[in-house]
This record gives structure tokens, C-alpha cells and sequence, in this order.
């Protein structure tokens, strides 16, 4: 059973000319979960994990496996698989001489080829060139490429992008019993509800920062709920709300008020004489939190 | 062992998984039979008297036509003379192909050490290249010797001479693949590489050793041009008949400037390209 590694980013930084693509970033990656690795798109995220597998060469810091470098490692498909956005296939080439070649390249058995496209569901497919493969195909192709070694580690870009929803389900199980077997999985991807189902930790970064990071429940209370409240007679609810002091606005479905005690809303309504046909407390979601990470930048 | 084999095998499996290699073969056996076997009908056909040299304009040179032994090696020269833009082409689309289809993403992954690489490619397109000189020369001394000896002049195949430029056509063959690895990763850009090979080779290049051959300084420059030193390396051909005056390296002197050409332009490649952000 592969073993996986610790991931490390340690004050990793991309300068491209004058443009910082990624800033400062400095987190872990533990084995045995799936890390979700969060943000819009241009946020760096495409940056940072080519600097990982080192293809990109940092301005400054480092990304280490168990504390080494990519090229350090002695057998790096064995130890980390990588699937990359970027379709990087000779579309002359079929899904079996594509794998085959990076087969002899790192000196795996033959016998890999098969058996990972097997895995990803592409044996059908294994002598057909891959210039006529679907995006669906292409990504189950790269990430049968990332599986080729057996790694303890794996790294993939938005490999749920081009998915059917057959796919997504397959993947997201396919995740989960890949860190149930103890390997490191980095998944990166630019909406959270995409991996929510399957992630245990979350790293969110935003214009190549770090803004958030941990398991995803953290991501639970960092917006305060609201009370949603109205009335038949919506007006006479403002102006109670109004005379006890609570900010408010309105909404679709009523009024949004900023107390997380909805008991304390429907007191005052009680004391104006104002009836109510809606009272309820609404928790923001994931994604809302998410969004509010991304985009405000104010991290709890 | 394996860190530099492995490499090598898997640069292999990328030629030959492809379709190029076959095509640049067929195309390559198609242009040089047609040419050595013409050309050998005609001399042939002039020797034998089945074709009259008054049926021509000789332009009063059909004295040089009397040294009939010089034709064989010429005809069989051809595999090189005329058919080395086939190596280039084929390491040129081998390494800009990986910047094309962004197949240097994988690559690298698996060999992260990129100096390897670049040096496994090397060292698999001089095997194809010397390959496509094989295949280049069965097509000139094959059906050149063919025709010349059925128009009843010797071919010359008994001549250890014949040999030993077919082995030096092999070997300039296999050098101009390495020339077009390095064009390839001096030029990333596949439609550029392409342009460069075929302007460079059909056009500049010829126009280049006819001008130079008009004065000696010129002409001593002009020896060192890439076509000029692989002529001098396979010892016979055309130009060299074309401007007999014309200076020439030794074929040994020719072998290496084009293999310097080669190295330089992997070399150069190597910084400006190869060792970039793969993004």
C-alpha cells in the first residue's frame, strides 16, 4: 500500500514581470484526507500546483513532498501522480501509446497501462487516438497518466471540469477511497459545491493569497446567520424593528435582520402587536461563506 | 544506466507511435528514387548511347561526361544532398511538437531532469536520423545502381569507396536529425521551425554557396555552411560539381561543424526554451 507523503508549501511566491501570480503562500497537505484546494479562477491556484510538481520554478520559497522537491524525488511517479488542467496529449497518439510512453519514461511495468485505464473507465478507448476523444475522456485519460506509478500522493487540477454527472459521482467516490487508503490528495477547483461532497480540508486562495485554510466545517461560522421575519402587514414590522433598534433589510421572502436570535425578532413583533406569518433563522451556506472569502478578502 | 536509457526508450515510443516517421520515410524514398533513378537513366542512357548526346544541349560540355566514374557516387549522394531536409523536419516537429501539444507537461513529470530529456532526444532522433539515411540511400544507391547497370555501366558497388560514403551518408543523415532537435528547441514555435527548415534548406542555403563560390574570402566562409559541410562530410555532390573551384572541408572537418551546428542550437535551445516555466 503507497504510503502518502506531506504535502508543503513554504512562503512560495510567483512573480510574473511585474504581476505577483502567487504571494507568500505557505500551507500543509495531510495524507489520509482530500484537501480541497479552493478559489476563483486567476487566483493561482493552476500556478501554485505547477510550482509544486516543478514545472514552474518559484520567484522565492519552496514545495516539498516529505521535504523533498519534486526533481529530487528518485521515482516521482511513484510517489506523486499529477493531472494538470492543460490537455497535454499528441492527439496522433492512442490512450495506450500515450500512457506507454511515460510507462518506459519512468521504467513501470507495461502492465500499468491497462490496468489504469481500466480504473478510469477508458479500456474501450485504449487504441483509439486520442484526437478524438471527448473533454470527458481527455480528463479521465490525464488522470489514468497521474495513476500510472500507484503514488501516495495525489495532485489534480480541476478534475472534475468536463465531467457527466456520472463522471462527478465516480470521482468523488474515486477521492474519498484514495485518502481512505492513506495517500495524500490535493483536488483543486474554482467551486466549492464541485468538491464539497468529497473534501475533508479546505485551502482557499484568492489574487495568490492564502485567505483561508482547514477543515471544511471552518468554513461553517464564518458568516454570522440571519433572521428572516415578515408580516402581513410588513410596514408595522419595519417600524417595531425600527423602534427597537435592529438593522434591517428587505428581502425576497421578507425582512433580513442581522440578530442570530430569531426568539428575540419575534419578541419585539409579540410587544408591537404585529403579527407574523414568517419567522426563521437562515444559516448562509458553504458557498456563501466561500464567495464572501474570495471576494471580501475578510477572513474570520 | 536506466536514468539515461529509459529516456532514451521513451523518446523512441514517441517517434514511432506517431505517424510523421513513416510519412517523412515514404515521402523521403519516393523523392530520391524518382531523382537517382532519373538521373541515372540519363547518364546511363548518355554512356550507353541510347540516348544521343546531340538529342541535348550540352552547352559544348559534354566533355565532362567522359569521366562516367564519378557518376555513381553522385547519383548515391543524393540520399544526403537532397534528402537531408528530412532528418531536420523530423527532430524539428519532435521537439516543437512537445511545446505544441504541451506533452512537455507529462515529460517532465516523469523525467524531471530536463537536461536528460533533451539529451535522450538527441541521442534517439541521431538513431532515427541515420535510419532515414538508410532508408534515403536504399532509395539512390538502390534503384540508382539498378538503373545504371541496366543501362550496362558498373555501379561501382564492389568499390570499398561506394561503401564508405554510404556509411558517411548514414552519419550525415543522423546529424542533420540532431541539427533539427536543436532548430526545434532554439524555435519552439512548430509553424516557425517548419518555415525556417524549408526556406533555410530549398532557398537561402542554395542561394547562399552559389553566391559565396565568387570570391575566395566568401568562399572560405561559405565551406562552413551547414549544407556545404555535410556535402563535405558525404564527399560528393552536386554543388561540389556545380562550383569546382569551390572550397571544400575535409569530410571529417565537414562532419563536425555540421555536428557543432547541432549541439550550439541545443545548446542555446536548451537555456532560451527548454529550461522555461512550463505553464
Amino acid at each position: 500500500m503507497p504510503i502518502g507523503a506531506v504535502i508543503e508549501f513554504t512562503n512560495i511566491t510567483k512573480r510574473f514581470g511585474q504581476t505577483t501570480a502567487v504571494n507568500d503562500l505557505s500551507f500543509t497537505v495531510e495524507p489520509g484526507r482530500v484537501t480541497g484546494f479552493l478559489g476563483p479562477n486567476g487566483a493561482g491556484k493552476t500556478t501554485t500546483l505547477r510550482m509544486l510538481l516543478g514545472l514552474v520554478a518559484p520567484t522565492s520559497g519552496t514545495a516539498t513532498f516529505g521535504g523533498l522537491r519534486y526533481r529530487d524525488l528518485t521515482r516521482p511517479l511513484h510517489t506523486v501522480g499529477a493531472a494538470l488542467e492543460a490537455a497535454s496529449f499528441h492527439p496522433g497518439r492512442t490512450a495506450a501509446h500515450h500512457l506507454g510512453v511515460y510507462t518506459t519514461a519512468a521504467g513501470l511495468p507495461r502492465t500499468r497501462v491497462a490496468e489504469v485505464l481500466h480504473t478510469v473507465g477508458l479500456a474501450d478507448h485504449a487504441t483509439q487516438r486520442v484526437g478524438g476523444y471527448s473533454l470527458g475522456m481527455r480528463q479521465r485519460l490525464g488522470l489514468a497518466y497521474s495513476l500510472l506509478g500507484d503514488p501516495g500522493v495525489l495532485v489534480l487540477d480541476e478534475p472534475i471540469n468536463g465531467l457527466d454527472p456520472e463522471g462527478i459521482k465516480w470521482i468523488r467516490g474515486f477521492l474519498s477511497s484514495m485518502a481512505a487508503e492513506g495517500r495524500t490528495v490535493l483536488v483543486s477547483s474554482h467551486l466549492l459545491s464541485e468538491v464539497q461532497q468529497s473534501v475533508d480540508d479546505v485551502i482557499i486562495i484568492a489574487k495568490g493569497e492564502l485567505v483561508h485554510s482547514g477543515p471544511l466545517s471552518s468554513l461553517d461560522t464564518n458568516i454570522a446567520p440571519q433572521v428572516i421575519v415578515d408580516s402581513p402587514d410588513r410596514d408595522a414590522l419595519a417600524a417595531a424593528l425600527t423602534n427597537a433598534g435592529l438593522a434591517f433589510t428587505s428581502g425576497r421572502t421578507g425582512l433580513i435582520v442581522a440578530v442570530p436570535d430569531p426568539g428575540r425578532v419575534g419578541h419585539i413583533a409579540f410587544t408591537a402587536g404585529v403579527e407574523l406569518n414568517v419567522l426563521h433563522r437562515q444559516k448562509a451556506g458553504l458557498e456563501d461563506s466561500f464567495l464572501a472569502l474570495v471576494e471580501g478578502g475578510d477572513s474570520l | 544506466m536506466n536514468l539515461i536509457l529509459r529516456p532514451v526508450a521513451a523518446e523512441f515510443s514517441k517517434i514511432l507511435t506517431t505517424r510523421m516517421w513513416w510519412i517523412l520515410a515514404l515521402v523521403l524514398f519516393g523523392y530520391i528514387a524518382l531523382l537517382a533513378g532519373g538521373l541515372a537513366a540519363l547518364f546511363g542512357g548518355l554512356d550507353s548511347g541510347a540516348i544521343s548526346p546531340d538529342a541535348m544541349n550540352t552547352g559544348g560540355g559534354s566533355a565532362g561526361l567522359s569521366g562516367l566514374g564519378s557518376v555513381p557516387p553522385l547519383i548515391y549522394s543524393f540520399a544526403a544532398s537532397v534528402g537531408y531536409v528530412f532528418p531536420v523536419l523530423l527532430g524539428a516537429l519532435a521537439t516543437t511538437g512537445e511545446f505544441r501539444h504541451q506533452t512537455l507537461t507529462p515529460t517532465f513529470l516523469a523525467t524531471p531532469k530536463r537536461g536528460r530529456v533533451l539529451g535522450a532526444k538527441t541521442i534517439a532522433l541521431f538513431v532515427v536520423g541515420a535510419a532515414l539515411g538508410v532508408v534515403g540511400l536504399a532509395a539512390s544507391v538502390g534503384i540508382g545502381a539498378l538503373v545504371l547497370g541496366g543501362f550496362g555501366v558498373d555501379p561501382l558497388l564492389a568499390d570499398g569507396e561506394t561503401w564508405a560514403l554510404i556509411g558517411r551518408t548514414v552519419l550525415a543523415m543522423a546529424l542533420w536529425a540532431v541539427v533539427g532537435v536543436g532548430l526545434g528547441v532554439l524555435v519552439p514555435s512548430q509553424v516557425a521551425s517548419i518555415v525556417i527548415v524549408l526556406a533555410f534548406t530549398q532557398f537561402v542555403e542554395p542561394l547562399l554557396r552559389f553566391a559565396a563560390a565568387f570570391t575566395q574570402v566568401t568562399a572560405d566562409i561559405g565551406k562552413f555552411l551547414p549544407g556545404a559541410a555535410s556535402d563535405a562530410l558525404v564527399g560528393a555532390s552536386f554543388y561540389t560539381l556545380a562550383s569546382p573551384g569551390g572550397a571544400m572541408l575535409e569530410s571529417w572537418q565537414g562532419g563536425l561543424v555540421l555536428l557543432t551546428y547541432g549541439l550550439l542550437a541545443t545548446g542555446f535551445g536548451y537555456l532560451t526554451s527548454w529550461k522555461r516555466d512550463v505553464t
